[in-house]
């Protein structure tokens, strides 16, 4: 049932986009929950299905620092690959009728993931990692998330050096991700005592394979992924220009023929070793030009302010759903009050 | 007693071993005694000499291009020469400020797995036995079918030959993420099974015994096959396992485990 669905909806064809697209992703248009569902007079079964949605920016924008290749290979084979996988996984369940951050919760089971997990947390981590970049990226942010950086890590520079760390120790496969945190305690009737903006902070976190925090209900500002094959592009990058350069020595080298042999030696051990990098200090060095070239610090600030506009309202939700309670108590109380002073009132 | 802490620099923590025979596991904790310092050290690591045993790191036994052109020359040269000689160094590195030593590499890993809750030694000990072991769970020629011992003990616990491949590249598809696939030993059942493992979990820490390993980082196929993973495991299955490792595997574990009545000879 699930899979003639999805026929269906393949054999419906592109062309019925436009005849088909629900008022409602005009009034909410956030990136991550674009969804379409596809309908023909002739083809019965409504059937929504994720997209691969592009990267916001052409796939040789963000050369030299990530070639197209990489992005080709890593966007259209492997984030393809995934949505294809999803789609397939949920076609017929009651996952499919929802949003692409439902499914991720959803899916996640609390700890025990289910098997659409992987590739809808998947689907969402790369869309999240593509728009957290831009052409001409870099440089620092301002205003109010700069504001946050300082006030929670202390400076820019010992934030850098925090998120470099955790993706650096990331074993394994995984992301690296800065979020905002709205420290909220999830039992039952407790609240946070003193609610407040301050309470709320800026934490970086690392997570493996394709788990996002989303799942911690944090809301993510920032993600790098860590898979061994976004450094495996790094370094092909990197080679390049080693071996430019290596070209550039061997002419100086028959140049210079009056250094002693020795000297020359270790220069090109060293440079040889610089060609093969350390795996650390790959991923490293990976992290540093995404965060020197390549972030874009203007998504991370509208990010931003999304999540603290959430944060208020919920601060204000639970202020009020307080309030009520506090009304209800008293009344309550009243009425034990007259009763208890009944009981009092008899010899025990 | 004195304890003088030796700096990793005067342990021979890199000992290149010449082409070793097939399939024999080695552990060699690598121990070095201290050269004299010309800073004058020399009086007090006389005096007080503990030896401290790091480890090194195993050649494959095989030239690096021996496996072309299944797995090629780079690979071998990045894989080994790079990712397992920094889980080494690593792993030394680590060592030097922890008192865990004097272990067999075995040792050390069920000691840092620490039933399920790894010490911090335990990702790098871990990756640097796995991948000796991979090596030599490689041939150059290899493939084809296991022999004799090995073959028939696939046949009992997995029908035939190709369920249990089946099963093997399955497991293998099915692992997200980064880890091991493994034919394993299992100790308490007395059979053989295949066992996928994440990041750099090994059968050693169940008390199984594993005879044949694929690596399943991205790293081990990524430059040469890129994200066509079926096609690694495929290849590895029938041009890369060395089955004679594995019978010599198998034999060993036989001390170990009983896989059926003993055959008593009758005077």
């Amino acid at each position: 049932m699930g899979g003639a669905s999805l026929l269906s909806a393949l054999a419906c064809g592109v062309s019925s986009s436009s005849i088909g697209a629900p008022p409602h992703s005009f009034l909410c248009p956030t990136p991550n929950r674009r969804r379409k569902s596809r309908r023909k007079v002739r083809c019965a079964p409504i059937t929504a299905q994720f997209e691969l949605k592009p990267p916001p920016y052409p796939l040789d924008s963000l050369e030299p620092h990530m070639s197209r290749e990489t992005l080709e290979h890593h966007w259209g084979r492997h984030h393809r690959g995934h949505v294809d996988s999803l789609n397939a996984r949920i076609a017929g369940t009651q996952l499919e009728e929802m949003e692409l951050e439902d499914v991720v919760v959803a899916s996640y089971n609390k700890g025990s993931p289910l098997p659409p997990f992987v590739h809808a947390a998947q689907v969402w981590n790369h869309d999240f990692f593509w728009r957290s970049m831009e052409p001409g990226g870099g440089g620092k942010p301002s205003g109010e998330l700069m504001g946050l950086i300082e006030r929670d890590f202390g400076s820019f520079e010992r934030m850098l050096k925090e998120f470099k760390e955790a993706a650096s120790t990331q074993f394994g496969s995984g992301w690296a991700w800065l979020a905002y945190k709205a420290n909220r305690l999830d039992v039952g009737n407790a609240v946070n005592p003193c609610p407040s903006e301050k309470d709320n902070k800026l934490v970086i976190a690392k997570t493996p394979n394709a788990v996002n925090p989303l799942v911690w209900d944090y809301s993510p500002l920032l993600a790098v992924d860590v898979w061994e094959v976004c450094d495996f592009s790094f370094l092909f990058f990197l080679s390049f220009f080693v071996f430019f350069f290596l070209k550039l020595y061997s002419g100086w080298q028959r140049a210079c023929t009056d250094l002693p042999l020795m000297f020359r030696c270790k220069f090109v051990l060293f440079v040889q070793h610089a060609y093969y990098l350390d795996y650390e200090n790959r991923r490293a060095d990976y992290v540093s030009i995404f965060m020197e070239k390549l972030v874009s610090w203007d998504i991370v600030s509208s990010r931003l302010h999304i999540a603290t506009a959430r944060a208020a309202e919920r601060a204000r939700e639970d202020e009020r759903r307080r309030r009520e309670d506090d009304v209800e108590i008293t009344n309550r109380e009243a009425v034990e009050m007259y009763v208890d002073s009944d009981n009092d009132s008899e010899p025990e | 007693m004195g304890f003088h802490l030796l700096s990793p620099s005067y342990c021979c923590g890199y000992q290149p071993s010449p082409p070793i025979s097939h399939g024999l596991l080695r552990f060699r904790p690598v121990t070095g005694i201290p050269k004299p310092s010309p800073k004058g050290q020399l009086h007090q690591s006389r005096r007080a000499s503990k030896v401290l045993a790091y480890y090194g790191i195993t050649t494959p036994p095989y030239k690096l291009d021996a496996l072309e052109p299944y797995m090629s020359q780079r690979t071998l040269e990045l894989h080994w020469g790079k990712h397992h000689r920094d889980y080494v160094d690593s792993l030394n590195k680590q060592l030097v400020k922890s008192p865990l030593y004097g272990h067999t590499m075995e040792e050390l890993i069920k000691v840092t797995y620490n039933n399920g809750n790894p010490l911090p030694e335990f990702n790098n000990a871990a990756q640097v036995w796995n991948h000796d072991f991979f090596w030599e769970s490689m041939q150059s020629g290899g493939g084809k079918l296991p022999q004799g011992g090995v073959l028939q003990q696939i046949e009992k616990d997995f029908d035939s030959y190709s369920n249990f491949r089946d099963t093997f590249v399955e497991s293998a598809m099915a692992l997200f993420g980064s880890g091991w696939v493994w034919l394993v030993l299992r100790t308490e059942e007395k059979k053989l099974s295949v066992v996928r493992t994440s990041n750099a979990i090994c059968p050693l820490v169940w008390g199984d015994i594993p005879i044949i390993a694929l690596d399943m980082w991205e790293h081990a196929y990524y430059l040469d096959y890129k994200d066509d993973r079926e096609k690694y495991i495929n290849t590895f299955m029938d041009n890369l396992v060395s089955w004679h490792a594995a019978t010599v595997r198998m034999l060993r574990a036989e001390a170990f485990v009983n896989l059926g009545e003993p055959k008593i000879p009758v005077a």
